[in-house]
Protein backbone atom coordinates (compact mmCIF):
# COMPACT_ATOMS: atom_id res chain seq x y z
CA UNK A 1 0.00 0.00 0.00
CA UNK A 2 1.34 3.38 -1.02
CA UNK A 3 0.24 5.79 1.71
CA UNK A 4 1.43 8.89 -0.17
CA UNK A 5 -0.67 7.92 -3.15
CA UNK A 6 -3.71 7.34 -0.95
CA UNK A 7 -3.33 10.76 0.66
CA UNK A 8 -2.91 12.34 -2.75
CA UNK A 9 -6.12 10.90 -4.20
CA UNK A 10 -8.21 11.13 -1.04
CA UNK A 11 -9.80 14.47 -2.02
CA UNK A 12 -10.90 12.97 -5.33
CA UNK A 13 -12.56 10.13 -3.48
CA UNK A 14 -14.30 12.68 -1.30
CA UNK A 15 -15.73 14.41 -4.37
CA UNK A 16 -16.72 11.12 -6.00
CA UNK A 17 -18.40 9.93 -2.80
CA UNK A 18 -20.44 13.12 -2.87
CA UNK A 19 -21.55 12.40 -6.47
CA UNK A 20 -22.61 8.87 -5.52
CA UNK A 21 -24.39 10.11 -2.40
CA UNK A 22 -26.26 12.86 -4.22
CA UNK A 23 -27.48 10.51 -6.94
CA UNK A 24 -28.48 7.89 -4.38
CA UNK A 25 -30.34 10.51 -2.33
CA UNK A 26 -32.40 11.80 -5.24
CA UNK A 27 -32.88 8.30 -6.62
CA UNK A 28 -34.24 6.95 -3.33
CA UNK A 29 -36.34 10.05 -2.63
CA UNK A 30 -38.07 10.06 -6.04
CA UNK A 31 -38.42 6.27 -5.94
CA UNK A 32 -40.30 6.57 -2.67
CA UNK A 33 -42.59 9.23 -4.14
CA UNK A 34 -43.26 7.31 -7.36
CA UNK A 35 -43.60 4.04 -5.45
CA UNK A 36 -46.11 5.52 -3.00
CA UNK A 37 -48.22 7.00 -5.79
CA UNK A 38 -48.23 3.69 -7.68
CA UNK A 39 -49.06 1.70 -4.55
CA UNK A 40 -51.96 4.03 -3.68
CA UNK A 41 -53.35 3.78 -7.23
CA UNK A 42 -53.22 0.03 -6.78
CA UNK A 43 -54.77 0.18 -3.33
CA UNK A 44 -57.80 2.17 -4.45
CA UNK A 45 -58.01 0.12 -7.67
CA UNK A 46 -58.30 3.21 -9.83
CA UNK A 47 -59.31 1.98 -13.32
CA UNK A 48 -57.01 2.59 -16.36
CA UNK A 49 -54.23 4.07 -14.16
CA UNK A 50 -53.99 0.73 -12.44
CA UNK A 51 -53.17 -0.99 -15.74
CA UNK A 52 -50.50 1.59 -16.52
CA UNK A 53 -48.97 1.14 -13.06
CA UNK A 54 -48.92 -2.64 -13.52
CA UNK A 55 -47.13 -2.36 -16.87
CA UNK A 56 -44.64 0.13 -15.44
CA UNK A 57 -43.88 -1.87 -12.31
CA UNK A 58 -43.30 -5.08 -14.25
CA UNK A 59 -41.08 -3.28 -16.74
CA UNK A 60 -39.05 -1.57 -14.04
CA UNK A 61 -38.60 -4.72 -11.99
CA UNK A 62 -37.78 -7.07 -14.82
CA UNK A 63 -35.06 -5.14 -16.64
CA UNK A 64 -31.58 -4.16 -15.44
CA UNK A 65 -30.76 -0.54 -14.59
CA UNK A 66 -27.88 -0.58 -17.05
CA UNK A 67 -30.05 -1.13 -20.11
CA UNK A 68 -32.50 1.47 -18.83
CA UNK A 69 -29.65 3.97 -18.57
CA UNK A 70 -28.23 3.01 -21.98
CA UNK A 71 -31.64 3.59 -23.50
CA UNK A 72 -32.10 6.95 -21.76
CA UNK A 73 -28.62 8.19 -22.56
CA UNK A 74 -27.86 6.77 -26.00
CA UNK A 75 -31.21 5.99 -27.61
CA UNK A 76 -33.52 8.84 -26.54
CA UNK A 77 -31.36 11.57 -28.13
CA UNK A 78 -32.03 9.82 -31.48
CA UNK A 79 -35.72 10.31 -30.82
CA UNK A 80 -35.14 13.98 -30.11
CA UNK A 81 -35.00 13.85 -26.32
CA UNK A 82 -31.69 15.03 -24.89
CA UNK A 83 -31.07 14.43 -21.18
CA UNK A 84 -27.69 15.01 -19.52
CA UNK A 85 -25.90 12.31 -17.55
CA UNK A 86 -26.92 13.43 -14.10
CA UNK A 87 -30.60 13.59 -14.94
CA UNK A 88 -30.38 10.29 -16.83
CA UNK A 89 -28.94 8.68 -13.73
CA UNK A 90 -31.67 10.09 -11.48
CA UNK A 91 -34.46 9.22 -13.92
CA UNK A 92 -33.06 5.71 -14.38
CA UNK A 93 -32.75 5.13 -10.63
CA UNK A 94 -36.27 6.45 -10.13
CA UNK A 95 -37.67 4.26 -12.92
CA UNK A 96 -36.06 1.20 -11.38
CA UNK A 97 -36.56 2.13 -7.73
CA UNK A 98 -40.13 3.36 -8.13
CA UNK A 99 -41.16 -0.07 -9.35
CA UNK A 100 -39.48 -1.82 -6.42
CA UNK A 101 -40.77 0.69 -3.86
CA UNK A 102 -44.27 0.35 -5.24
CA UNK A 103 -44.16 -3.39 -4.57
CA UNK A 104 -42.71 -2.80 -1.10
CA UNK A 105 -45.41 -0.32 -0.11
CA UNK A 106 -48.13 -2.40 -1.77
CA UNK A 107 -47.19 -5.34 0.45
CA UNK A 108 -47.45 -3.02 3.46
CA UNK A 109 -50.82 -1.67 2.37
CA UNK A 110 -52.26 -5.12 1.80
CA UNK A 111 -51.26 -6.04 5.35
CA UNK A 112 -53.51 -3.34 6.80
CA UNK A 113 -56.73 -4.96 7.97
CA UNK A 114 -59.97 -4.29 6.11
CA UNK A 115 -61.53 -3.37 9.45
CA UNK A 116 -59.07 -0.47 9.86
CA UNK A 117 -60.26 1.02 6.58
CA UNK A 118 -63.92 0.47 7.36
CA UNK A 119 -63.60 1.92 10.85
CA UNK A 120 -61.91 4.99 9.43
CA UNK A 121 -64.62 5.45 6.83
CA UNK A 122 -67.38 5.08 9.40
CA UNK A 123 -65.68 7.80 11.43
CA UNK A 124 -66.00 10.05 8.43
CA UNK A 125 -62.41 10.09 7.18
CA UNK A 126 -62.03 11.01 3.51
CA UNK A 127 -59.89 8.89 1.22
CA UNK A 128 -56.77 11.00 1.65
CA UNK A 129 -57.12 11.46 5.41
CA UNK A 130 -57.75 7.77 5.79
CA UNK A 131 -54.49 7.14 3.96
CA UNK A 132 -52.53 9.73 5.89
CA UNK A 133 -53.65 8.94 9.44
CA UNK A 134 -54.73 5.32 9.48
CA UNK A 135 -53.43 3.25 6.59
CA UNK A 136 -49.98 4.65 5.80
CA UNK A 137 -48.51 4.61 9.34
CA UNK A 138 -49.32 0.93 9.66
CA UNK A 139 -48.36 0.06 6.08
CA UNK A 140 -44.97 1.74 6.35
CA UNK A 141 -44.17 -0.10 9.56
CA UNK A 142 -44.93 -3.42 7.87
CA UNK A 143 -43.11 -2.49 4.65
CA UNK A 144 -40.03 -1.07 6.39
CA UNK A 145 -37.75 -4.11 6.00
CA UNK A 146 -38.48 -4.23 2.26
CA UNK A 147 -38.11 -0.46 1.91
CA UNK A 148 -34.77 -0.72 3.70
CA UNK A 149 -33.55 -3.52 1.45
CA UNK A 150 -34.67 -1.57 -1.63
CA UNK A 151 -32.93 1.60 -0.44
CA UNK A 152 -29.65 -0.25 0.00
CA UNK A 153 -30.16 -2.02 -3.31
CA UNK A 154 -30.62 1.35 -5.04
CA UNK A 155 -27.53 2.81 -3.37
CA UNK A 156 -25.55 -0.14 -4.67
CA UNK A 157 -27.06 0.21 -8.12
CA UNK A 158 -25.70 3.78 -8.38
CA UNK A 159 -22.34 2.09 -9.01
CA UNK A 160 -23.13 1.82 -12.74
CA UNK A 161 -23.73 5.52 -13.41
CA UNK A 162 -20.27 5.94 -14.93
CA UNK A 163 -21.78 4.60 -18.17
CA UNK A 164 -23.70 7.85 -18.45
CA UNK A 165 -20.49 9.81 -17.83
CA UNK A 166 -21.06 10.51 -14.14
CA UNK A 167 -17.77 10.85 -12.27
CA UNK A 168 -18.70 8.65 -9.35
CA UNK A 169 -16.58 6.30 -7.22
CA UNK A 170 -16.38 3.56 -9.83
CA UNK A 171 -15.42 6.05 -12.53
CA UNK A 172 -12.58 7.34 -10.34
CA UNK A 173 -11.39 3.86 -9.38
CA UNK A 174 -11.38 2.80 -13.03
CA UNK A 175 -9.36 5.88 -13.90
CA UNK A 176 -6.76 5.14 -11.22
CA UNK A 177 -6.64 1.47 -12.15
CA UNK A 178 -5.40 2.47 -15.57
CA UNK A 179 -2.44 4.19 -13.91
CA UNK A 180 -1.61 0.95 -12.13
CA UNK A 181 -2.57 1.59 -8.51
CA UNK A 182 -4.98 -1.28 -8.30
CA UNK A 183 -4.57 -2.15 -4.61
CA UNK A 184 -4.89 1.44 -3.36
CA UNK A 185 -7.76 2.48 -5.61
CA UNK A 186 -9.79 -0.65 -4.88
CA UNK A 187 -9.11 -0.32 -1.16
CA UNK A 188 -10.43 3.24 -1.20
CA UNK A 189 -13.38 2.14 -3.32
CA UNK A 190 -14.40 -0.48 -0.75
CA UNK A 191 -13.89 1.92 2.16
CA UNK A 192 -15.94 4.65 0.47
CA UNK A 193 -18.89 2.33 -0.12
CA UNK A 194 -18.66 1.08 3.45
CA UNK A 195 -18.79 4.69 4.68
CA UNK A 196 -21.82 5.40 2.52
CA UNK A 197 -23.89 2.26 2.99
CA UNK A 198 -22.99 0.87 6.43
CA UNK A 199 -24.59 3.74 8.41
CA UNK A 200 -27.77 3.47 6.32
CA UNK A 201 -27.89 -0.25 6.96
CA UNK A 202 -27.42 0.28 10.71
CA UNK A 203 -30.06 3.01 10.91
CA UNK A 204 -32.57 0.80 9.14
CA UNK A 205 -31.98 -2.17 11.41
CA UNK A 206 -32.51 0.17 14.40
CA UNK A 207 -35.75 1.49 12.86
CA UNK A 208 -36.93 -2.05 12.14
CA UNK A 209 -36.46 -3.02 15.77
CA UNK A 210 -38.36 0.08 16.87
CA UNK A 211 -41.25 -0.31 14.45
CA UNK A 212 -41.85 -3.98 15.14
CA UNK A 213 -44.33 -2.95 17.80
CA UNK A 214 -46.15 -0.48 15.63
CA UNK A 215 -48.82 -2.92 14.54
CA UNK A 216 -52.02 -2.21 16.40
CA UNK A 217 -55.52 -3.46 15.83
CA UNK A 218 -55.26 -6.31 13.36
CA UNK B 1 -39.05 2.59 -39.29
CA UNK B 2 -39.50 -1.15 -39.11
CA UNK B 3 -37.20 -1.48 -42.09
CA UNK B 4 -34.42 0.33 -40.30
CA UNK B 5 -34.93 -1.77 -37.17
CA UNK B 6 -34.80 -5.07 -39.06
CA UNK B 7 -31.83 -3.85 -41.02
CA UNK B 8 -29.76 -2.99 -37.93
CA UNK B 9 -30.69 -6.12 -36.01
CA UNK B 10 -30.16 -8.60 -38.84
CA UNK B 11 -27.42 -7.09 -41.00
CA UNK B 12 -24.14 -8.96 -41.07
CA UNK B 13 -23.75 -11.20 -38.06
CA UNK B 14 -25.49 -8.78 -35.72
CA UNK B 15 -28.30 -11.05 -34.68
CA UNK B 16 -26.15 -14.10 -34.03
CA UNK B 17 -23.68 -11.94 -32.12
CA UNK B 18 -26.45 -10.64 -29.91
CA UNK B 19 -27.55 -14.23 -29.29
CA UNK B 20 -23.97 -15.18 -28.42
CA UNK B 21 -23.93 -12.32 -25.92
CA UNK B 22 -27.23 -13.51 -24.50
CA UNK B 23 -25.75 -17.00 -24.24
CA UNK B 24 -22.87 -15.69 -22.14
CA UNK B 25 -25.24 -13.71 -19.95
CA UNK B 26 -27.42 -16.76 -19.34
CA UNK B 27 -24.47 -19.12 -18.90
CA UNK B 28 -22.92 -16.92 -16.19
CA UNK B 29 -26.26 -16.76 -14.37
CA UNK B 30 -26.89 -20.48 -14.77
CA UNK B 31 -23.49 -21.59 -13.47
CA UNK B 32 -23.57 -19.07 -10.61
CA UNK B 33 -27.09 -20.01 -9.51
CA UNK B 34 -26.17 -23.69 -9.62
CA UNK B 35 -23.05 -23.20 -7.53
CA UNK B 36 -24.90 -20.90 -5.14
CA UNK B 37 -27.54 -23.53 -4.47
CA UNK B 38 -24.99 -26.31 -3.97
CA UNK B 39 -22.79 -24.24 -1.64
CA UNK B 40 -25.55 -22.16 -0.06
CA UNK B 41 -27.46 -25.08 1.42
CA UNK B 42 -24.66 -26.31 3.72
CA UNK B 43 -23.81 -22.68 4.59
CA UNK B 44 -27.46 -22.05 5.50
CA UNK B 45 -27.64 -25.20 7.58
CA UNK B 46 -24.51 -24.05 9.42
CA UNK B 47 -26.17 -20.71 10.11
CA UNK B 48 -29.28 -22.44 11.38
CA UNK B 49 -27.19 -24.65 13.64
CA UNK B 50 -26.16 -23.54 17.10
CA UNK B 51 -22.48 -23.10 16.29
CA UNK B 52 -21.63 -19.58 17.51
CA UNK B 53 -18.35 -19.24 15.63
CA UNK B 54 -19.77 -20.29 12.26
CA UNK B 55 -22.75 -18.10 12.84
CA UNK B 56 -20.54 -15.11 13.50
CA UNK B 57 -18.26 -15.70 10.49
CA UNK B 58 -21.15 -16.26 8.10
CA UNK B 59 -23.02 -13.23 9.46
CA UNK B 60 -20.02 -10.95 8.77
CA UNK B 61 -19.62 -12.47 5.31
CA UNK B 62 -23.32 -12.00 4.54
CA UNK B 63 -23.36 -8.39 5.74
CA UNK B 64 -20.21 -7.49 3.79
CA UNK B 65 -21.58 -8.97 0.56
CA UNK B 66 -24.93 -7.24 1.13
CA UNK B 67 -23.29 -3.85 1.58
CA UNK B 68 -20.76 -3.99 -1.28
CA UNK B 69 -22.05 -3.29 -4.78
CA UNK B 70 -21.43 -6.29 -7.07
CA UNK B 71 -19.51 -4.00 -9.36
CA UNK B 72 -17.01 -3.21 -6.58
CA UNK B 73 -16.55 -6.92 -5.92
CA UNK B 74 -15.94 -7.50 -9.63
CA UNK B 75 -13.28 -4.76 -9.63
CA UNK B 76 -11.71 -6.16 -6.49
CA UNK B 77 -11.38 -9.67 -7.85
CA UNK B 78 -10.60 -8.80 -11.45
CA UNK B 79 -7.95 -6.16 -10.87
CA UNK B 80 -6.59 -6.59 -7.35
CA UNK B 81 -6.76 -10.32 -6.80
CA UNK B 82 -5.08 -11.14 -10.09
CA UNK B 83 -2.33 -8.66 -9.24
CA UNK B 84 -1.83 -9.82 -5.67
CA UNK B 85 -1.43 -13.46 -6.67
CA UNK B 86 0.09 -12.71 -10.06
CA UNK B 87 -2.38 -14.86 -11.91
CA UNK B 88 -4.39 -13.98 -14.98
CA UNK B 89 -8.02 -14.48 -14.13
CA UNK B 90 -10.40 -14.58 -17.07
CA UNK B 91 -13.41 -12.24 -16.93
CA UNK B 92 -15.68 -15.28 -17.05
CA UNK B 93 -14.00 -16.88 -14.06
CA UNK B 94 -14.18 -13.65 -12.04
CA UNK B 95 -17.83 -13.12 -13.00
CA UNK B 96 -18.84 -16.60 -11.88
CA UNK B 97 -16.72 -16.29 -8.73
CA UNK B 98 -18.27 -12.97 -7.67
CA UNK B 99 -21.83 -13.99 -8.54
CA UNK B 100 -21.37 -17.21 -6.63
CA UNK B 101 -19.99 -15.40 -3.57
CA UNK B 102 -23.06 -13.19 -3.66
CA UNK B 103 -25.42 -16.08 -4.38
CA UNK B 104 -24.05 -18.23 -1.55
CA UNK B 105 -24.59 -15.34 0.88
CA UNK B 106 -28.18 -14.81 -0.21
CA UNK B 107 -28.90 -18.52 -0.52
CA UNK B 108 -27.58 -19.32 2.95
CA UNK B 109 -29.87 -16.67 4.42
CA UNK B 110 -32.83 -18.14 2.53
CA UNK B 111 -32.01 -21.64 3.73
CA UNK B 112 -31.52 -20.43 7.30
CA UNK B 113 -34.90 -18.71 7.42
CA UNK B 114 -36.64 -21.64 5.67
CA UNK B 115 -35.22 -24.16 8.12
CA UNK B 116 -35.76 -22.11 11.28
CA UNK B 117 -39.31 -21.21 10.24
CA UNK B 118 -40.41 -24.84 10.50
CA UNK B 119 -41.97 -25.28 13.96
CA UNK B 120 -40.14 -27.59 16.36
CA UNK B 121 -43.29 -29.61 16.96
CA UNK B 122 -43.06 -30.95 13.39
CA UNK B 123 -39.87 -32.78 14.25
CA UNK B 124 -41.15 -33.77 17.68
CA UNK B 125 -44.40 -35.15 16.24
CA UNK B 126 -42.34 -37.20 13.83
CA UNK B 127 -40.38 -38.65 16.72
CA UNK B 128 -43.55 -39.37 18.64
CA UNK B 129 -44.85 -41.31 15.63
CA UNK B 130 -41.71 -43.41 15.76
CA UNK B 131 -40.05 -42.12 12.58
CA UNK B 132 -36.27 -42.21 12.35
CA UNK B 133 -34.33 -38.94 12.05
CA UNK B 134 -33.66 -39.65 8.37
CA UNK B 135 -37.34 -40.29 7.72
CA UNK B 136 -38.23 -37.11 9.56
CA UNK B 137 -35.81 -35.10 7.44
CA UNK B 138 -36.90 -36.57 4.13
CA UNK B 139 -40.64 -36.78 4.66
CA UNK B 140 -41.36 -33.86 6.98
CA UNK B 141 -38.64 -31.22 7.17
CA UNK B 142 -37.19 -31.07 3.63
CA UNK B 143 -40.53 -30.99 1.73
CA UNK B 144 -41.70 -28.06 3.84
CA UNK B 145 -38.35 -26.26 3.68
CA UNK B 146 -38.22 -26.58 -0.12
CA UNK B 147 -41.68 -25.04 -0.45
CA UNK B 148 -40.59 -22.05 1.58
CA UNK B 149 -37.29 -21.87 -0.27
CA UNK B 150 -38.25 -22.17 -3.91
CA UNK B 151 -39.87 -18.75 -4.52
CA UNK B 152 -36.82 -17.09 -2.95
CA UNK B 153 -34.41 -19.12 -5.06
CA UNK B 154 -36.25 -18.27 -8.27
CA UNK B 155 -36.24 -14.64 -7.20
CA UNK B 156 -32.49 -14.83 -6.64
CA UNK B 157 -32.04 -16.29 -10.13
CA UNK B 158 -33.86 -13.37 -11.78
CA UNK B 159 -31.87 -10.93 -9.67
CA UNK B 160 -28.71 -12.55 -10.94
CA UNK B 161 -29.81 -12.35 -14.56
CA UNK B 162 -30.60 -8.67 -14.01
CA UNK B 163 -27.18 -8.08 -12.43
CA UNK B 164 -25.14 -9.80 -15.17
CA UNK B 165 -24.83 -6.57 -17.22
CA UNK B 166 -22.23 -5.50 -14.61
CA UNK B 167 -19.74 -7.90 -16.22
CA UNK B 168 -19.63 -5.34 -19.04
CA UNK B 169 -17.20 -3.43 -16.80
CA UNK B 170 -14.61 -6.22 -16.78
CA UNK B 171 -14.69 -6.65 -20.56
CA UNK B 172 -16.93 -9.67 -20.76
CA UNK B 173 -18.60 -9.84 -24.19
CA UNK B 174 -22.09 -10.19 -22.72
CA UNK B 175 -25.34 -8.90 -24.21
CA UNK B 176 -24.64 -5.28 -23.22
CA UNK B 177 -21.10 -5.23 -24.56
CA UNK B 178 -22.13 -6.79 -27.88
CA UNK B 179 -25.00 -4.31 -28.12
CA UNK B 180 -22.64 -1.41 -27.57
CA UNK B 181 -20.22 -2.69 -30.22
CA UNK B 182 -23.04 -3.09 -32.75
CA UNK B 183 -24.31 0.42 -32.03
CA UNK B 184 -20.80 1.81 -32.53
CA UNK B 185 -20.50 0.21 -35.98
CA UNK B 186 -24.06 0.43 -37.28
CA UNK B 187 -24.64 3.84 -35.76
CA UNK B 188 -22.44 5.40 -38.43
CA UNK B 189 -24.80 4.34 -41.21
CA UNK B 190 -28.07 4.38 -39.31
CA UNK B 191 -28.43 6.90 -36.48
CA UNK B 192 -31.45 5.01 -35.15
CA UNK B 193 -29.28 1.95 -34.41
CA UNK B 194 -29.03 2.70 -30.68
CA UNK B 195 -32.81 2.85 -30.35
CA UNK B 196 -33.31 -0.54 -31.99
CA UNK B 197 -30.41 -2.36 -30.38
CA UNK B 198 -30.95 -1.09 -26.83
CA UNK B 199 -34.71 -1.42 -27.20
CA UNK B 200 -34.20 -5.01 -28.32
CA UNK B 201 -31.93 -5.82 -25.36
CA UNK B 202 -34.44 -4.21 -22.99
CA UNK B 203 -37.09 -6.49 -24.48
CA UNK B 204 -34.91 -9.60 -24.19
CA UNK B 205 -34.34 -9.03 -20.48
CA UNK B 206 -38.03 -8.42 -19.96
CA UNK B 207 -39.04 -11.55 -21.88
CA UNK B 208 -36.69 -13.65 -19.76
CA UNK B 209 -37.39 -12.17 -16.33
CA UNK B 210 -41.12 -11.45 -16.49
CA UNK B 211 -42.39 -15.05 -16.82
CA UNK B 212 -39.94 -16.22 -14.16
CA UNK B 213 -41.09 -13.58 -11.69
CA UNK B 214 -44.74 -14.42 -12.46
CA UNK B 215 -43.96 -18.08 -11.75
CA UNK B 216 -42.25 -17.20 -8.47
CA UNK B 217 -45.26 -15.15 -7.40
CA UNK B 218 -47.59 -17.99 -8.39
CA UNK B 219 -45.64 -20.44 -6.22
CA UNK B 220 -45.62 -18.01 -3.33
CA UNK B 221 -49.39 -17.54 -3.47
CA UNK B 222 -50.08 -21.23 -3.94
CA UNK B 223 -47.81 -22.58 -1.26
CA UNK B 224 -48.49 -19.96 1.35
CA UNK B 225 -52.17 -20.84 1.40
CA UNK B 226 -51.41 -24.58 1.54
Amino acid sequence: MDIDFILKVLPFYGAATWVTLTLAFYGVLFSLIVGTICAVINFYKIPVLRRIVYAYVEMGRNTPLMIQLFFLYFALPRLGIMIDGKHCAIIGLTFLGGAYMSEAIRSGLSAVGRIQVETGMSLGFGKLKLLRYIIMPQAVAVALPVIAATTIFLMKETSVVSIVAMQDLVYLAKDLLKEGHSAESNFLLVVSYLIIILPVSLVFSYLERRSRFAGFGS
Amino acid sequence: MLDSALNVLTSGRNFSRLMDGLGITLWISFVSVGLSIVLGIPAGLLMASKSKIWNFILRIYLEFIRIMPILVLLFLFYYSLSQAFEVNLSPFFVSVLVFTLWGVAEMSDLVRSAVTSIPVHQRESGRALGLTEIQINFHIIIPQAVRRLLPGVINLATRMIKTTPFVFFINMPDLMKVGQQIVEVSGIRDPMASVWVYGFIFLIYFIICYPVSLFSRYLEGRWQSA
